[in-house]
């Protein structure tokens, strides 16, 4: 990921993160447009970095760990730039683009200067399913940051003595509303990559790999999930007890991603 | 801002002479309250006062803003000497059947940038009596959208009225002005829109039908709350609220029964202490199915039992914690002045660009017009006593003097025109006046 295109979308990133972390200081309607303007403009730029690695690798960047670790900021940014166009809330956007920028510039400051060799072919199919499950976990990255301020924003509701910062967050309903539909998208993302790995498994083996921790932990992912969906509508759990379950979820998916992908998987260790 | 064209088109600014504005007026820090009222405009006074400005011959251009803390007149004057303020202010007073006495020493005058910047400072909310207030801006385009209707403005006001409007709302959405509640009852509501986002269909329980409630409502009902419950010990004051405001009114005894379904609820009885203890509102949230309540205590003594904020999902705020954020957010807008000021700094400067490319091209006209009449006095006067040439070499000298003035011209015109927004460009400018004599032969043509 040291092309020049990478590098053009850390720049665009880190000034989108600029222009995000000034509207929160203090908020500017064309700047808060500009700041999204560059966080496309960085997204697209990242597509073409993405590209030219793909090309390199003759596969999608998902099999060493600084391709992967690229997808997976892209995706997020992606992600979150979809929910600030839906829910028009522009305030956790500084959150978010610090996130992306740091993500591109440790894969642009550690990743070698050659490209790995091309992996075998597997597929569009397995292409499909390793994409969509990288966009899951950054859907769920995001539903961490959301949850994370709706937690501080919560302690200074409770604590009646709100800081400047506390104004100018979203509502805590606002903040819930993002944050599961954060999870409904990573969710979807999860069970369609999740199926589409299996058929594309039935297909080269004849059989499931069930018994591989990559696919425990996965569908553990989607039970811990489901189960703050589940309790985030009760009386007991929703609100901030229900966003510190998606904060504490996350570590289940940093677990797989990190720990299950590097030490335990034998059939997802891509890198 | 649909009735308010732009006008941006400077061949309708009147091409000769020092554009100049004037303001002459008083408000809540130079004229206590007694006077102020007796300087009031209402809206029909405040277009006749336009009128009679104009037509009295003290102003080309007139706008009167008139609201309960202040009373100003602006205009562009024919005469930009000082004695328009003079003129002004007797018609101010004039106008109000006021001895000129009582208004000696209250009131404030400005004349060219000052006045321009004091009208920014207004629009932003910097001279109200309550820093920020959201209502001037409305009130400074009313003023000027109506005298704009009635022909009562030309292209100066326009250019600094919309100036002025631009600079409200910047200043309100670029700092923090405007931005944070300053009283109490907003602060509740406020603090609610923190924890349901938009306020649009939840519903509220108002618990006392008095002065204070009566301000909650209408901020609720501003923020298009759906369903608004009314209770009182008095079901007649209560039922009286719910009428005016478009709610429901519910008898005293029926309290607890209403207590789980709104979002919002809102204390404010006095002399009667705790009213609403934690096994209720206990209830009242396993009832809801723990959907988050916002409630605000403005009783004194309280209304709900301390103890009731420990519990989960509920968010109480008294009147004490309501007091103390709007303390905060006072000193927080008085901390944002500085870059309101610099916004309005910047909106002057513009302003004066404008003036300045104007003046440019209204001074190089001049220039050319008094150097074409000497030119052609010249001429006559020189030909007549040469006898020996023929119309064709008349026609020539003709053309070589034009070119000359042409040429002559040709390095000031650039540079003057280049020279906008160069500091002392202005200046330069009045000189050249001066120095040509520009000034007198304006006079001259006004008093023709």
């Amino acid at each position: 990921m040291l092309n020049h295109t990478a590098y053009l979308a850390l720049v665009l990133y880190a000034a989108s993160f600029c222009c995000y972390a000034w509207i929160l200081y203090a908020p500017h309607l064309w700047l808060g447009r500009f700041a999204t303007l560059l966080l496309a403009g960085g997204i697209i730029a990242h597509y073409y970095a993405l590209l030219e690695r793909t090309y390199g690798t003759h596969t999608i960047p998902y099999d060493d760990l600084f391709g992967s670790m690229s997808l997976f900021a892209w995706l997020l940014a992606v992600t979150y730039l979809g929910l600030e166009l839906i829910h028009r809330q522009r305030t956790v956007g500084a959150f978010v683009t610090l996130l992306v920028a740091v993500w591109v510039a440790a894969v642009s400051s550690f990743a070698p200067r050659e490209l790995p060799p091309p992996p075998p072919a597997r597929g569009p199919l397995f292409a499909f399913h390793v994409t969509l499950n990288t966009w899951a976990y950054a859907a769920f990255a995001l539903s961490f940051v959301l949850s994370v301020i709706y937690i501080v924003q919560d302690g200074f509701l409770r604590s009646r003595r709100p800081s400047a910062a506390f104004w100018r967050f979203p509502a805590l309903d606002v903040l819930d509303r993002m944050s599961r539909s954060s999870v409904y998208v990573g969710l979807g993302a999860l069970a369609v990559g999740v199926v589409s790995g299996f058929v594309w498994e039935h297909r080269l083996s004849g059989t499931y790999a069930l018994g591989d921790p990559k696919v425990i932990v996965t569908l553990a992912i989607v039970a811990v999930y489901v189960a703050y969906l589940l309790l985030s509508r009760t009386a007991t759990w929703r609100g901030a007890r229900a966003a510190r379950i998606c904060a504490l979820n996350f570590a289940v998916v940093l677990f797989s991603y990190t720990i299950v992908n590097l030490y335990l998987t034998r059939f997802h260790r891509f890198f | 801002m649909s009735a308010i064209s732009k006008t941006s088109d400077s061949a309708r600014v009147r091409a000769t002479g020092s554009i100049r504005v004037a303001l002459i007026g008083c408000n809540h820090r130079t004229a206590p309250v007694e006077l102020r009222e007796r300087v009031a405009f209402t809206t029909e006074q405040a277009l006749d006062a336009a009128k009679q400005l104009r037509s009295r011959g003290i102003l080309e251009e007139a706008v009167v803003v008139s609201t309960c803390n202040r009373s100003e007149l602006y205009g562009v004057p024919g005469d930009a000497s000082p004695s328009v303020a003079d003129a002004m202010e007797d018609f101010l007073t004039s106008y109000h059947r006021i001895p000129r006495g009582e208004l000696a020493g209250r009131t404030y005058r400005w004349l060219g940038t000052d006045a321009i910047r004091h009208l920014y400072r207004v629009a932003a909310g910097l001279d109200s009596m309550l820093l920020g207030e959201a209502e001037i801006l409305g009130q400074v385009r009313a003023a000027y959208s109506r005298a704009l209707e009635h022909g009562a403005t030309g292209p100066i006001l326009n250019r600094v009225f919309q100036g002025a409007l631009e600079v409200g709302k910047r200043v309100r959405a670029e700092t923090e002005v405007a931005a944070r509640p300053m009283s109490v009852s907003l602060a509740g509501v406020k603090l609610a829109e923190r924890v349901f986002g938009s306020l649009k269909g939840r519903s509220a329980l108002i618990l006392g039908a008095g002065e204070v409630a009566e301000q909650v409502v209408e901020h609720l009902r501003n923020r298009g709350i759906g369903n608004l419950c009314v209770v009182n010990r008095s079901f007649d004051r209560a039922r009286h609220l719910a009428e005016r405001m478009g709610g429901e009114a519910v008898a005293w005894d029926s309290l607890e029964t209403v207590l789980s379904s709104p979002d919002i609820i809102v204390t404010s009885i006095g002399d009667i202490g705790s009213v609403l203890t934690r096994d209720k509102f206990v209830r009242a949230l396993a009832a809801r199915d723990g959907r988050p309540v916002f409630v605000v205590d403005l009783g004194v003594p309280r209304n709900i039992a301390a103890d009731v904020a420990g519990l989960y999902n509920l968010y109480l705020y008294n009147v004490d914690d309501l007091g103390e954020i709007v303390e905060q957010n006072k000193r927080a807008r008085e901390a944002e002045i500085p870059r309101a000021e610099t916004i309005i700094a910047e909106h002057v400067a513009k302003f004066e660009n404008w003036r300045a490319a104007l003046e440019a091209t209204s001074i190089i006209d001049d220039l050319r017009g008094r150097f074409s009449a000497e030119r052609e006095a010249l001429l006559r006067e020189r030909l007549a006593a040469m006898h020996g040439i023929s119309p064709e070499e008349r026609e020539r000298l003709s053309k070589i003097t034009e070119d000359l003035i042409e040429r002559l011209l040709q390095e000031p015109t650039t540079r003057l025109r280049n020279g906008r927004g160069v500091p002392g460009h202005l200046s330069v400018i009045e000189a050249l006046r001066r120095v040509f004599g520009l000034d007198r032969e304006e006079q001259g043509r006004e008093s023709e």
